[in-house]
């Protein structure tokens, strides 16, 4: 096949205006294509990666009503627990004062025992355990609010009172963390707070957390682990709802909405409008070289040859297209990869899309050149040659 | 001849070819309206999200919080309060003088979503007797309203809609109280209907908040109160409130949606129309190459470029048209109405929308289709308009 490259070369060129057009929506495609398959893998794949040996713990009623801090020992005592680790949500406001941003307060060795992958520069994780007011800020926050280490910085609580009835609270910023690669649970957004500090300075609603994250020995009897917390707290004032990180996950994503289908949808339009495109462009240049192809067998090329020639060529065009688009696609990826990242934690393009993708190319160049390659192939040569 | 009858008849010429290059045509019909639905599509999604929060606010209503609270949620008023606000200048009052008020008290229960295994967060709010005098669109279209004192709840149509088990006459049992449903209700689509309602003292009760208000409603004596109003609460030392117009707080917690969801919606349509004009650029080069022969007699005989030019572009631009106006439809009949519903972030709860497709929507997706074909007519056009008369009289 690869000694008629030339020749379905050549053809493609004979018109560089049509062509540059049709490779012109071919790479639009694919390029939204590369965009909008990472941003839905992007969401599927932060589901998928939450720990599997992680449970979070709720108040039954909704996530918005705190548990007793008493509940944190309980849980600990439980078998199969291996650690646990609490939040409460801080209600943080900073500067622009409409919009909250995420201060959760913490036990700081908890929080480190629980996730593995929150990384400290040496010597910061001490130092954060020893300073009652230490915090430390994501690296997208961080960047986002020109906050560095050493920074003592204001955080309103749209909550909280402290006992003097201010709400304002001063935070020394420790450090700056960082989430290990491939890690989705905690994102590059938020504050870690004491919550022996915070719990000791708030004038009303003392001793309350707000969910537990608990880490178990096994993560193959997780469930059994979850039932047994919830049997703790059964018939209490506050019981508790206890499910996996990731069934928690994908909840959360259900009540987004299904970012997926909307994806797949718009996807899906740009893919049927390219095909028709592609088809009618191979279709008009069959056409318009009826006279060539019948001089082609009558030189002795076989029907199933004319065939493939027609099929090479709108092969060769959408893969041209497509791996251009492919490849912008990967750039503006690499470009707006740090933005996007604060609100998807994994936003790259996988081998999966690549793969994907050539298939894709591949289907669209055989179903648009499929109609003409079959009409070339059944041309009758003294028809085609009386017309022209 | 004038350049206006010349226009017009090589126009009209053309045109009636128009069925002979109908396949190359259809493609630039379709490739914008592609362009137009998806665009039609996600901006009806905006228009929905405005639709609910931002026509649910009314001017005349103000809504007080405590100071630094950025919603319902994390605001917090005591019950002594209540009166200290009500008896200010600017509140409207019943005829026998009762201030029109509602304390309110705004929570998140869990909901199973319908079709879904997952819950998500529905809201559920306490009101005050007069709430339905503050909200003057409710409307009950099943069952009645609840008891006052009783552990009953009337729900939202949208919330009914899309949660499972919120039909009328079910028990739910939320947090330590089992809540029945003796009503559902509407609010002119707006975001009341995505909440559940109680009793504010029997939520109070329930979720042990003591004599705790988190929000007070407010009906002032008409829109011009608001700025008296304000002014008397920030003046007053016994108070440290927020307070906002309902219709301005509303607008403020839709704006991140709306704001995420247009500019995805324009960015994919930009993208997306980039690949169109390509299309059209093709129909429009295929169209103007099939007519060489054509627009040179046309030349030779002693017609101007201009009406050359102008019917490639009507032609073009009438294509655009139908391809908007193709789109616009499709979107409008398969997903006007169609309800969905969000997490707002603002609150954390589940707000519920219905795709809204505006005749305006329509309009600028017809219009952004035809800036597409211009783009796409206007190029090939000039290049015929210049091409020479004699090699495009020897053209086959």
């Amino acid at each position: 096949m690869t000694k008629w490259l030339p020749l379905v070369w050549a053809n493609l060129r004979r018109r560089p205006l049509r062509l540059f057009f049709t490779l012109g929506s071919i790479v639009v495609a694919f390029w939204l294509f590369a965009l909008l398959e990472a941003l839905r893998s992007g969401f599927a794949t932060s589901i998928s990666m939450v720990g599997v040996d992680r449970l979070m713990t709720l108040n039954k009623t909704s996530i918005i009503q705190p548990l007793p801090f008493a509940h944190f020992a309980r849980v600990k005592a439980v078998p199969g627990v291996r650690d646990v680790a609490f939040f409460h949500w801080f209600g943080g406001v900073y500067r622009d004062g409409k919009t909250q941003i995420p201060v959760y307060v913490c036990d700081p060795a908890a929080l480190m025992e629980v996730y593995p992958e929150l990384q400290l520069p040496p010597g910061a994780r001490e130092a954060w355990i020893g300073d009652r007011q230490g915090v430390i800020v994501g690296p997208a926050i961080a960047a986002r609010y020109g906050i560095s280490i050493g920074d003592r910085i204001p955080m309103r609580s749209a909550i909280y009172r402290q006992r003097d009835g201010s709400d304002v609270w001063q935070m020394n910023v420790v450090a700056i963390y960082d989430i290990a690669q491939g890690a989705a649970t905690l994102d590059k957004n938020s504050f870690f707070f004491h919550y022996d500090y915070f719990n000791e300075s708030i004038r009303a609603g003392r001793d309350r957390i707000g969910w537990m994250v608990v880490r178990v020995e096994d993560p193959a009897r997780s469930t059994e682990v979850a039932q047994r917390i919830d049997a703790v707290f059964e018939n209490s004032s506050s019981e508790t709802k206890t499910s996996t990180e990731k069934a928690m996950a994908r909840q959360f994503a259900d009540q987004v909405g299904n970012i997926g289908a909307i994806l797949v949808a718009v996807v899906g339009a740009v893919f049927f409008t390219m095909l028709l495109v592609t088809a009618n462009t191979m279709a008009q240049a069959v056409r318009e070289r009826t006279a060539e192809i019948a001089v082609l067998k009558t030189l002795g090329f076989r029907a199933s040859q004319v065939m493939q020639l027609v099929l090479a060529e709108a092969l060769l065009v959408t893969l041209l297209g497509g791996a251009l688009g492919l490849a912008l696609g990967g750039l503006s990826i690499a470009a707006l990869g740090p933005g996007i990242r604060q609100f998807v934690p994994v936003f790259e393009m996988t081998a999966r899309t690549v793969g994907l993708a050539t298939l894709l190319m591949v289907a669209f160049g055989v179903a648009s050149g499929a109609w003409p390659a079959i009409s070339a192939m059944r041309l009758r040569i003294t028809e085609a040659l009386r017309h022209s | 001849m004038s350049l206006l009858s010349e226009v017009r008849a090589v126009t009209a010429m053309n045109l009636r070819n128009l069925p002979a290059r109908w396949t190359s045509s259809l493609v630039a019909v379709v490739g914008v309206a592609g362009v137009t639905l998806v665009l039609v599509a996600v901006l009806s999604i905006a228009e929905g999200f405005r639709a609910a929060l931002e026509l649910s606010g009314s001017d005349d209503v103000a809504i007080v919080l405590r100071s630094g609270s950025t919603d319902e949620l994390t605001s917090g008023l005591t019950q002594d309060l209540v009166p200290v606000i009500s008896d200010s200048v600017g509140v409207a009052r019943l005829p026998g003088g009762q201030p029109i008020v509602s304390p309110e008290l705004y929570v998140v229960v869990d909901v199973p979503i319908r079709g879904k295994s997952s819950a998500a967060n529905a809201p559920l709010r306490g009101v005050g007797p007069l709430a339905g005098q503050i909200r003057r669109r409710l409307q009950l279209v099943e069952g009645r309203m609840f008891e006052p004192g009783t552990s009953e709840v009337v729900v939202g149509d949208g919330a009914a809609q899309q949660y499972q088990g919120l039909d009328v006459g079910r028990t739910v049992r939320w947090g330590t109280t089992n809540w029945t449903i003796v009503g559902r209700f509407t609010d002119g689509g707006g975001v009341a209907e995505s909440e559940i309602w109680a009793d504010s003292r029997v939520l109070q009760q329930a979720y042990n908040r003591g004599s705790f208000f988190q929000s007070l409603r407010v009906r002032l004596l008409d829109a011009s109160a608001f700025d008296a109003f304000r002014a008397a609460l920030a003046a007053d030392p016994r108070l440290s409130v927020r307070v906002e117009r309902e219709s301005i707080f509303y607008a403020e917690q839709s704006a991140f949606l709306r704001t995420l969801v247009t500019s995805a919606g324009w960015a994919i349509a930009l993208m997306m129309g980039v690949g169109a004009v390509f299309a059209a650029l093709n129909t429009m080069y295929n169209a103007v190459s099939s007519r060489t022969r054509e627009i040179a007699t046309l030349r030779a005989i002693g017609f101007g470029a201009t009406p050359v030019v102008a019917s490639v572009l009507v032609e073009a631009m009438l294509l655009g048209l139908l391809g908007g106006l193709l789109g616009g439809v499709v979107a409008f009949l398969g997903l006007n109405g169609l309800r969905s519903s969000t997490l707002n972030w603002q609150n954390f709860s589940q707000i519920t929308f219905a795709f809204t497709v505006t005749p305006r929507l329509v309009f600028s997706g017809m219009a952004y289709g035809l800036l597409l074909t211009f783009i796409g007519g206007l190029v090939p056009g000039l290049r015929a308009a210049r091409a020479p008369v004699t090699s495009g009289l020897r053209a086959v």
